[in-house]
């Protein structure tokens, strides 16, 4: 038990954990926000298997790092944009929650 | 080889333990409960958890950027958007999960167990020769060499994201 922070498996099983945990958010969510948090969850899985193939399995594990990092600058470009449109969408309808975000009935 | 619980490795692979726990904790608070302020607070929990994943992964310099960039950046917008944009509670309360609660989890489930039975069973190649170690130093000098196009990109994207975020929010205004 005690050795598993140096075992590749371990971190390629919690970033599934996480992965998972991501997909079931995104489709649990009744609101725009709280599917960007599951989004968030999902992103955190890839990078940690990308941290942790670049740590145990790559030439270079610098590539990992650097790849992780583009990561967060994608997902932080990605959260501000969401964040508006949801302040957007709240103006309009007076309301986040993907069901009531419809134009036509049926 | 197993060590005894009060070497340094075995504590190190007891704060281990507690990073994973931290992490699945937050990730269970992050979607499972029904305020939003609370799975703000989660993810938060659940990336201080990953941050010190990244630790154990030889890699300080994209532990701090984590906390940084999620846990202080990312986790506080997602806070003032909820502020902003206040979901009804009550209607929240009254909505029960049902179907969609139980598919979610078959569906995140079969997802999970799927890509962790790869990662068990599969069969990776053998680790190959480090051609460095990894470092700051090294991160440093990758990004202003190989990855310098990449780097200057990025810089252009969150530009462009700062001025789209500016425009979209700024938008219809003065109607409201």
């Amino acid at each position: 038990m005690l050795t598993l922070s140096s075992q590749l498996s371990t971190y390629l099983v919690i970033g599934a954990i996480l992965f998972g945990f991501g997909i079931f958010g995104l489709i649990r969510r009744p609101s725009l926000v709280g599917m960007l948090i599951a989004a968030e969850l999902v992103l955190a899985g890839a990078s940690l298997n990308f941290m942790a193939f670049s740590r145990f399995l790559a030439p270079d594990p610098v590539v990992g790092q650097i790849f992780t990092l583009f990561i967060m600058a994608i997902a932080a470009a990605e959260a501000a944009i969401a964040m508006s449109i949801v302040v957007a969408v709240y103006r309009n309808y007076r309301s986040i929650e993907t069901e009531d975000l419809v134009e036509l009935g049926g | 080889m197993n060590p005894s619980l009060f070497s340094p490795e075995g504590l190190a692979g007891v704060i281990f333990l507690i990073l994973i726990g931290t992490t699945l904790v937050g990730a269970v608070i992050a979607t499972c409960t029904r305020r939003l302020i609370r799975s703000v607070v989660g993810l938060a929990v659940c990336f201080m958890g990953v941050a010190g994943l990244y630790y154990f992964l030889n890699s300080p310099f994209v532990a701090m950027m984590e906390l940084l960039i999620y846990v202080g950046a990312v986790c506080v917008t997602i806070a003032f958007a909820i502020m902003l944009a206040e979901p009804d509670e009550a209607r929240l309360a009254r909505k029960v999960p049902g179907l969609s609660g139980g598919m979610a989890a078959i569906c995140g489930g079969t997802m999970a167990f799927g890509l962790g039975l790869a990662a068990l069973k599969g069969q990776w190649p053998e680790a190959a020769v480090k051609v460095n170690a990894g470092s700051v130093k090294d991160i440093g000098f990758s990004l202003l060499t190989t990855y310098s196009m990449v780097f200057e990109l990025v810089s252009v994207v969150l530009l462009i994201a700062i001025i789209g975020a500016l425009v979209l929010a700024r938008a219809g205004r003065s109607k409201a």
